[in-house]
């Protein structure tokens, strides 16, 4: 799978460019499930950025762990979600100094989410590179009861917190890392436009 | 720009080269505040020569009762910092401008790294004032080259933070030591020589910093050269740019309205577009991209210059 493309929309939508390589300087790489392959093609067009690379990975059903670690970075771990990889994540760069490069790669949820954190902790926005691979499930924040609700791939969708039914927008919080979810129906309740696929 | 005219009220010498200087207003009014890295520019009436500097104030930001500056004398220069040690005395009445910023403190940053080279220090003297103030995690580095030439060592205060490198005592600044290990959230600042801001970008490559955490400010002096023509379109005349005069000093004495700020290349204030260039742009500046450079297309008329058969440009 290569890397996604997508629409050109207003300016809040984040894009994504491909990974490229700072060589042998500090790095924090983060992927989920198709970003793997995103990291793998980066240290083939230089195997130098792994030399001093702590790579996490949540695999969400696709098998790249041997491939990863292969690669040989400094150190390699996998965990089963993001909240399960957070308390690392956050020690990682709680201990870093001036200098991390981190490289995201996979979906928008996990791009969204750790380029939130990762701000928080004074990373540059500049030291930061995502690149966009997988599902293009969104992380949705409901702007009326501030719930967020995962991997949602529907346009209009319900809102798993407080059930109203929401419009999938563009306008994305770089603080919380989701897109903005409003009600669909407040003009002419229960009148809803028929369910899409989210396109990219 | 808007500007006011201030009385002299202390002239300093701090170091054989170095002299500070105090300005108030006549009638004691409080002058408009501003921010850490702020500077003014100073008008000096030089036999008919109108020069005009830019210094950074080195006073307390939030104190309006007057301008601190420091000058340096540059023997070699082409006479505003020579008027300024040789003619300017208390009570003297001289136009300044209202402060400008374009090295201000990013406020984002959780911890601030000053590298200062000579005279350099002048900016972050005010930085430090306004650090102190809003308590932010700050380092200083100073250098010089010999403590009887250090002005800075007479304006910076005690304290652990600040750190004075004197390399005639074998103490040489080692930016790569200063900028390693410092944590996430770090900027830093440096003003100096072109070689300190180079040697600081440099070492800051090296270790994979991002390039929105440096910050640096170098005012130029406009340099001198061969004397050449400008055709200005919109004006329909052509004058001639003396040796000694810069582009922006040859417009105004022609009587050409164009903006400036801060007279030294940096802010881009003055930025002209060029119609015609037959010959070479001399591009002095520190505002244009390498593209707009290589395109002849614009020219900074605060420190460029020309070579070559003509140049039109669209004032």
């Amino acid at each position: 799978m290569t890397q996604s493309t997508f629409s050109p929309s207003i300016l809040s939508r984040p894009v994504y460019a491909v990974l490229d390589s700072h060589g042998a300087t500090p790095a924090l790489m983060l992927a989920d499930a198709e970003g793997a392959a995103a990291l793998i093609e980066l240290a083939e067009r230089d195997a130098s950025v792994m030399e001093h690379a702590h790579l996490i990975f949540i695999p969400g059903g696709a098998d790249y762990g041997a491939r990863l670690r292969a690669l040989g970075p400094r150190m390699y771990r996998e965990g089963p979600s993001y909240a399960a990889i957070l308390p690392r994540f956050r020690k990682a760069l709680a201990d870093a100094q001036m200098g991390l490069r981190l490289y995201l790669a996979g979906t928008e949820g996990l791009i969204g989410q750790a380029t939130a954190e990762a701000l928080a902790a004074g990373l540059p926005a500049d030291a930061i590179q995502a690149e966009h691979r997988g599902s293009i499930a969104r992380r949705m924040q409901c702007v009326h009861c501030k719930g967020v609700t995962e991997n949602v791939s529907t346009d209009p969708f319900t809102c798993s917190h407080c059930g109203l039914t929401l419009f999938v927008r563009d306008h994305f919080s770089r603080r919380l890392g989701a897109f903005q979810g409003v009600c669909v129906d407040a003009e002419t309740p229960g009148i809803v436009p028929p369910t899409q696929e989210i396109q990219p | 720009m808007t500007s006011l005219m201030l009385r002299v009220t202390e002239v300093a010498p701090l170091t054989p080269l170095v002299t500070r200087f105090r300005f108030e207003h006549p009638e004691g009014a409080a002058l408009p505040l501003f921010s850490g890295g702020a500077h003014v520019v100073v008008e000096m009436p030089d036999e008919g020569t109108l020069r005009r500097n830019a210094y950074s104030l080195i006073s307390d930001p939030l104190d309006g009762s007057g301008y601190g500056i420091a000058v340096r004398r540059e023997d070699g220069g082409r006479g505003g910092s020579r008027y300024m040690h040789s003619h300017v005395a208390v009570g003297d009445m001289l136009r300044v401008t209202a402060p400008v910023n374009l090295f201000g403190l990013d406020l984002r940053a959780r911890r601030h790294v000053l590298i200062a080279g000579g005279i350099g220090i002048t900016p972050m003297l005010s930085q430090l004032r306004q650090l102190d103030r809003l308590q932010l995690p700050y380092e200083l580095h100073y250098a010089a080259r010999s403590r009887s030439e250090a002005a800075g060592l007479k304006l910076l205060p005690e304290a652990p933070q600040i750190h004075v490198h004197i390399s005639e005592e074998g103490n040489r600044m080692d930016p790569g030591a200063i900028l390693s290990g410092q944590p996430l959230g770090t900027h830093v600042y440096t003003c100096g020589p072109e070689g300190l801001i180079a040697a600081v970008e440099d070492a800051a490559g090296r270790l994979g910093w991002p390039g929105g955490a440096l910050h640096s400010e170098a005012f130029l002096a406009p340099p001198p050269g061969k004397p050449f023509d400008v055709t200005l379109a919109r004006s329909g005349v052509t004058i001639t740019v003396g040796a000694h005069q810069s582009l922006l000093e040859a417009l105004e004495a022609a009587g050409v309205k164009i903006p400036w700020s801060c007279r030294g290349g940096a802010c881009g204030q003055c930025e002209s577009a060029v119609l015609s260039c037959k010959g070479r742009i001399e591009h002095n500046d520190h505002w244009l991209s390498d593209d707009d450079r290589a395109a002849q297309a614009k020219i900074m008329p605060c420190v460029s210059r020309f070579q070559g058969e003509e140049l039109i440009l669209e004032r």
